[in-house]
């Protein structure tokens, strides 16, 4: 468990789009993707992955539809929409910003 | 189409559980299942995979309630979701819901029908254009609304405030159109008032200020709409046709249209005259007497931005002027204004008061019954503490079951108001067909009817009260420990001083106790204004009123008839005496006079020694109402124009003019016009304009002694007390042939005085009494349902300890003290407390009721007896059930 990091609040939201941006997924798929690319280093308590994903879908940023999943269930699957890319390449830089600065503060040395 | 198409959808997702719902179920389920796909294929069996993944899931109830707010879950379906949870809950508790829907009924509904009351006859004017500026103006410091034509006159052409001001007075005449001679109401206006108040004829046209040119001058008579359609048959070719009234041809000129009725709320003429044509009508002219007031009541519009303030300024100044003027006729010349409907406060005072009583007593009833809630739900909740422990812990947020709770409060009391606004819809309908006065009256009914501001009221207070007895709840569960709960179960927590369950139920019974005892004071003081002393005797006798002027007598032959009548019916076998009165005391008010002093010299009205209440009577008046004799003697039939003028006075008035009753016998005071009378008797008090007035002072004058023109009633309104022992039927038929026999076409109608007096006298005494009864008994339901429930559920919590109290030999008293004790204590408690609220309370009654002493061993007993009994009724069921308590069974059941 060590290894695993607590989720900064607001990013789970970056994380379902960059995770559904590589493919249409269904909610536990999700899950599985980001433990995946993420070397299973960030934890999500799975039941909070839902209310985000509604309300992604809410604000357009994804869409949904029911199909079969690799289990041979009904699963609901989430796809990017144009404005949900949109936003991912927005929050995405934004996100290096932030990574890149508090990187250079952080590794200052004393003079 | 769109919002139809919205509800729609809103009613789809009321009645069905909504599909993005049970879309967002499948969802997490099938999260679940792909989750215990991956468990089971690292080797766990299938049933404990699933428990994992569920385990995993995380809490469940609350995931999904947070889904359902992102999902766009949107206020009104939560609120749906609520309101469906709601009902199924109500629905399995019928009897909880039962009594809490009847008691809101009767609380919202008692609320409803006072308020629509109220609006129909204080807050909503009569239906005229521009009613927002039209003012009756009255005079003096104790508000009177009667005024003298040529004061009238001074006023409508001296102010600046008002486009116009008009005059009207009522009275009964008979009108003879042909066939059938028959008596009417009527208004007597001044010529301007149609114009005044911008009234247009429906038919025909209507007189104007033009049409008068002195006195009877204007012989036109404009018909209501009910008046033409009742009696002309909607027959259009009315206009113009000439019918005799009073013997004297009169011109219909139009009808008025069916919306209009005059400005008196309880009082609606047949027909419209010009007051010009007084004499005609009332065969006397008071037209130039500046100091005979009688009921002229005067009104107008006010000019657009002129202020009441202001126009009763100017109105002042014009007052002024009249008393410096005519200082023999005018005194206390000071205005106010108020609206016309009520007949300005003469009515309309006692009304809103007695309204506004009535509508605090009506509030206190829905504050009751929110109280009797509030203690019914917190028993509830209590009750539910396990599954609001089990929501909690499942991950429901405190706020979502509050939400709910309130969910539930205004559901029960929107269902409540909806019932008691059904109620009251009923009742209402009854009463505003409800004749108060028998015919004998003019047309008079309450024109209560309903509008939307009735419906707005009720919603409102159904919200209101809602929440109030809602919140009672709230503490207990913000409060409420799901570990607690759910490890310790529910231990009765019983007997840990007072809660607020226990000070809901004693506000409730203090309320009801308030009700209950205001009822029983006016009760009480009807009873003894049916017994008190008027000053007459009532039982046993009968009052004849006779019409002379429609039978067309006037001048000396009306004195001349009045003797032959009374001679006619004392001759009449069981017929013990008979009297005349000009007006009996307590019909529809008095007539006054102001005397003097023999001393007075400066005869002004600020001079007066006393105002007095005047009747003219034959001699054996006295002996006929059995009036008693104080001192002196009273009248003999040569007390007539040819002696010296002579009176018999009352008490009050020999001890206010004279000091004495000694000093008043063979004493001479002062009439306005100066000539000097002569006491030559003393009777009792009695009752002369209302029940509730104090001892005020009266004079009576031999009829035969009365100049002609100085008051119009005595002349022609010739009311005859018969006292006999006979049998009503027989006397009135005796009475009947006798009059007829003297003149076939003498207009007369007879009652017994006892009863004339319950629809006159008594009628507010009696509305009021029947208003507070109904009040009263709601209070006792109510109290009955709060101590029942209190009592009940005391005894349900506590059914094991009583057990174990009967297998250890408890005696049944002590069992009954145990269950029942708290419940009694706390009713004793209330009923205390609200006995003296309600003593201090019916001070209020004071101004309606007869002698509304609260101080009466009577009340006060009737009260303490009432609500034990009522507390003796409510706890019968619990205490039967306590004192059949098993204490085998019960142990068993744990």
């Amino acid at each position: 468990m060590t290894d695993q990091a607590q989720l900064l609040p607001g990013t789970l939201d970056l994380l379902i789009l960059k995770a559904v941006s590589l493919g249409p997924l269904h909610g536990y798929g999700v899950l599985l993707r980001i433990g995946q690319i993420s070397g299973q280093a960030l934890l999500i308590e799975q039941g909070a992955l839902y209310p985000a994903l509604f309300r992604l879908v809410r604000q357009g940023l994804l869409k949904a539809s029911w199909g079969t999943s690799e289990n041979n269930r009904r699963a609901k699957f989430y796809e990017l929409t144009s404005i949900g890319r949109k936003r991912l390449q927005e929050e995405t830089d934004g996100w290096n910003r932030l990574a890149s600065a508090m990187a250079s503060v952080l590794d200052a040395q004393p003079e | 189409m769109k919002f139809v198409a919205y509800l729609r959808s809103l009613a789809a997702k009321f009645f069905h559980r909504s599909e993005t719902a049970d879309d967002m179920e499948e969802e997490l389920r099938s999260h679940i299942q792909h989750r215990a796909d991956d468990l089971e294929r690292s080797g766990m069996d299938r049933s404990e995979a699933e428990r994992r993944a569920r385990i995993e899931f995380g809490g469940y109830e609350k995931f999904r309630e947070e889904s359902h707010e992102a999902l766009g879950g949107n206020f009104i379906e939560t609120l749906l979701q609520d309101v469906r949870f709601s009902l199924r809950l109500l629905r399995k508790s019928p009897g909880f819901t039962l009594v809490a829907v009847l008691t809101l009924a009767l609380g919202i509904g008692a609320n409803a029908v006072v308020f629509s009351i109220m609006n129909a006859l204080i807050v909503r004017p009569v239906n005229v254009p521009e009613a927002r500026s039209l003012y009756a103006i009255e005079r003096g410091k104790d508000q009177a609304i009667n005024h003298s034509y040529p004061d009238y006159v001074d006023l409508r052409d001296r102010n600046r405030s008002f486009e116009g001001i008009a005059a009207y007075n009522v009275a009964s005449a008979g009108l003879d159109t042909g066939n059938n001679p028959s008596s009417v109401w009527l208004m007597e206006v001044t010529g301007n008032y149609f114009d005044m108040l911008k009234i247009r004829p429906y038919l025909g046209r209507f007189f104007h200020g033009s049409d008068e040119h002195g006195d009877n001058s204007a012989p036109y008579i404009v018909l209501t709409y009910g008046y033409w359609h009742s009696h002309f048959q909607d027959d259009r070719g009315v206009v113009g046709r000439v019918v005799q009234l009073n013997k004297h041809p009169f011109t219909i000129l139009g009808v008025a249209p069916p919306d209009f009725q005059g400005t008196l709320l309880f009082l609606g003429p047949d027909i419209w005259v010009p007051l010009v044509n007084q004499e005609q009508v009332e065969g006397v002219n008071l037209l130039n007497a500046r100091s005979s007031r009688g009921i002229l009541m005067v009104m107008g519009h006010l000019k657009t931005g002129v202020t009441p303030a202001q126009a009763v300024a100017d109105l002042n100044s014009v007052g002024s002027y009249l008393e410096k003027t005519y200082p023999e006729d005018d005194g206390n010349m000071t205005f106010s204004l108020t609206r016309p409907y009520l007949a300005g406060d003469w009515l309309g005072g006692p009304m809103r008061e007695f309204l506004a009583g009535l509508m605090l007593l009506a509030g206190l009833i829905l504050l009751a019954a929110c109280a009797n809630l509030g203690s019914l739900f917190a028993a509830r909740a209590a009750d539910r503490s396990r599954e609001v422990a089990l929501r909690l812990a499942l991950g429901s947020s405190r706020r979502r079951i509050l939400r709910q709770v309130f969910t539930e409060a205004v559901l029960i009391s929107l269902i409540g108001g909806t019932v008691g606004l059904l109620g009251s819809l009923l009742l209402l309908r009854g009463l505003s067909t409800w004749r108060p006065l028998p015919s004998a009256a003019p047309t008079m009914h309450l024109p209560v009817s309903t509008d939307a501001n009735m419906y707005i009221f009720a919603l409102l207070l159904s919200l209101a009260s809602g929440f109030l007895f809602g919140a009672v709840p709230v503490r207990q569960i913000l409060r409420t420990n799901p570990y607690e709960v759910v490890k310790a179960g529910l231990s009765g927590r019983v007997g840990r001083g007072m809660t607020v369950r226990d000070l809901l139920l004693v506000a409730q019974i203090a309320i009801c106790t308030v009700l209950v005892t205001s009822s029983m004071v006016a009760m009480r003081g009807m009873m003894r204004s049916m017994h008190s002393n008027f000053g007459f005797e009532p039982q046993n006798a009968m009052l004849v009123s006779t019409a002379l002027n429609m039978a067309g007598y006037d001048g000396d032959s009306v004195p001349a008839m009045q003797k032959r009548m009374i001679d006619a019916l004392r001759a009449v076998p069981g017929v013990q005496s008979v009297g005349s009165v000009d007006r009996p005391p307590l019909y529809f008010g008095a007539n006054y006079t102001i005397v003097f002093t023999d001393k007075t010299t400066d005869i002004r009205p600020s001079n007066a020694a006393a105002e007095s209440v005047m009747y003219n009577i034959s001699p054996e008046y006295f002996d006929a109402a059995r009036t008693a004799f104080l001192a002196g003697r009273p009248f003999s039939w040569h007390d007539d124009q040819n002696a010296p003028l002579v009176a018999v006075v009352n008490r009050e008035f020999a001890a206010k003019v004279f000091g004495s009753i000694k000093n008043a016998v063979g004493g001479y005071y002062k009439k306005r016009d100066g000539s000097r009378i002569q006491v030559v008797g003393v009777v009792e008090d009695g009752k002369y304009a209302s029940l509730t007035e104090d001892p005020q002072p009266a004079t009576f004058l031999p009829f035969m002694q009365s100049p002609a023109s100085q008051t119009r009633e005595h002349l022609f309104s010739v009311v005859l007390v018969v006292r006999s022992a006979r049998d009503p039927q027989q006397l009135d038929a005796a009475i009947k042939s006798t009059l007829q026999g003297l003149d076939a076409g003498l207009p007369f109608s007879s009652q017994m005085w006892g009863k004339q007096l319950n629809d006159s006298a008594m009628f507010a005494a009696r509305v009021a009494t029947l208003a507070l009864g109904v009040l009263g008994v709601i209070g006792a339901m109510l109290s009955i349902t709060g101590i029942f429930g209190m009592a009940a559920y005391s005894v349900s919590k506590r059914l094991r300890e009583l057990g174990i109290r009967v297998a250890l030999g408890a005696q049944r008293t002590e069992v009954l003290q145990a269950a029942l004790g708290r419940a009694v204590k706390l009713l004793a408690f209330g009923s205390v407390a609200g006995l003296i609220l309600g003593l201090l309370a019916t001070r209020v009654l004071a101004f309606i009721v007869y002698q509304a002493t609260p101080r009466d061993p009577l009340v006060l007993g009737g009260v303490v007896l009432t609500m034990l009994l009522l507390g003796l009724v409510a706890t019968w069921i619990p205490a039967q059930r306590a004192l059949s308590v098993d204490p085998l069974i019960l142990l068993r059941e744990e």
